[in-house]
């Protein structure tokens, strides 16, 4: 699905910024930016790069330090409330935590899999090829981002020039905080109607 | 506060090392083994990274990318969000390394430290990239009827947008 909604963007955006260059008399700006975007991405890319290779070593020394667990632990109680049918599925719950908590660290390549499976266990119970009302609400939980420390962000914010790259958590937070209440609400209605 | 964001780094860093180190965990190692993670990671998004900013900087230098903020900007208006971030709403669910070619470039222009630098670092730091997710999610599962997963999602990210644009003013503004 990725792939092609990008196939498509990314061929219309040269189309219609050519085309319009046309008609704005922006041409050559247009042939210029076309080579500049690439310097641009590759100088992004090492602004960027120290940070991220840092985040990700010190992520895994949390890791291996037991900090997934001890989240996943925090998170249980509100889960098993989240998701009713996890309360007698102890390895739906054991994944669904451990997902969230992976996710809660920025660890999106430990996050997927173990999302994966939860995913597995909240569709036992699923009517010919629908989703359940599990599996609906962990893809809310997934796609609402809840991460607790945006590295790459505060990465970029550094490379140009932020005074303090990271003053943008409360906001970050809050944004967060508020983004996944909305959707867990509206799944949770949407589940109700929808019976 | 600003000590304590400030410091978080740090901080961080600290509190893994001793917690691996209690439990007798080769702190370095991890580190390395960890960090070449991130190393695959970029080398991953940099190719498409390439491709999608030289379309955002064509789309920009054409002029197209300021009529689209002047088309976008009384929707945006009535959700307190800036125009200016427009471009990167449109991508944020659908591509990842091109929601960070957008925003970076938006933070670029604008200033790390302006209103809408700030308002575009905050969307970037608490969205997802909500299509691919779902795609992944239901691919693996072998779940063909999506109900009101979409959505629901999507309202989340709306959310997002908003409360981005909202809490970056309130605390910025």
């Amino acid at each position: 699905m990725r792939v092609i909604a990008l196939a498509w963007i990314w061929t219309a955006i040269v189309l219609f910024s050519t085309a319009y260059s046309l008609f704005a008399g922006t041409s050559a700006e247009v042939g210029r930016a076309a080579l500049e975007g690439g310097t641009a991405a590759v100088k992004l890319i090492t602004d960027i790069a120290g940070p991220i290779v840092l985040w990700c070593g010190v992520m895994e020394v949390m890791r291996r330090g037991g900090a997934a667990e001890a989240i996943a632990r925090l998170l249980r109680p509100l889960l098993t409330r989240l998701f009713p049918s996890a309360k007698r599925n102890n390895a739906a719950l054991e994944s669904l935590s451990a997902n969230v908590s992976a996710n809660m660290l920025g660890l999106g390549n430990a996050a997927t899999p173990l999302g994966i499976r939860a995913a597995e266990e909240l569709s036992r119970d699923a009517v010919d090829g629908g989703a359940t009302d599990g599996m609906c609400l962990l893809v809310v939980l997934n796609t609402a981002s809840v991460q607790l420390i945006p590295t790459t962000v505060a990465a970029v914010r550094a490379g140009a020039g932020a005074s303090q790259p990271f003053d943008i958590l409360p906001a970050v937070w809050l944004t967060s905080l508020f983004s996944v209440t909305v959707g867990v609400t509206a799944a949770k209605l949407f589940a109700r109607r929808r019976r | 506060m600003s000590a304590a964001t400030s410091l978080i780094v740090p901080f961080v860093m600290l509190i893994a090392g001793l917690g691996a180190l209690r439990r007798r965990e080769d702190v370095f190692s991890a580190l390395a083994e960890g960090g070449a993670d991130g190393v695959r990671v970029l080398a991953k998004i940099l190719p498409p990274l390439v491709a999608l900013l030289t379309a955002v900087y064509m789309l920009r230098a054409s002029g197209a990318m300021d009529a689209l903020t002047r088309l976008a900007a009384p929707v945006l208006k009535l959700l307190g969000i800036p125009a200016e971030t427009a471009p990167l709403i449109l991508i944020r669910p659908l591509s990842g390394s091109g929601a960070l070619a957008v925003g970076s470039e938006l933070i670029a222009e604008h200033g790390a430290d302006s209103l809408i630098g700030r308002t575009a670092a905050v969307m970037l730091g608490s969205t997802e990239t909500t299509f691919y997710t779902i795609a992944v999610y239901f691919g693996a599962s072998g779940i063909r009827k999506t109900r009101y997963a979409i959505p629901a999602a999507l309202l989340a990210d709306l959310a997002g947008f908003a409360g981005a644009a909202f809490f970056t003013r309130l605390l910025f503004g």
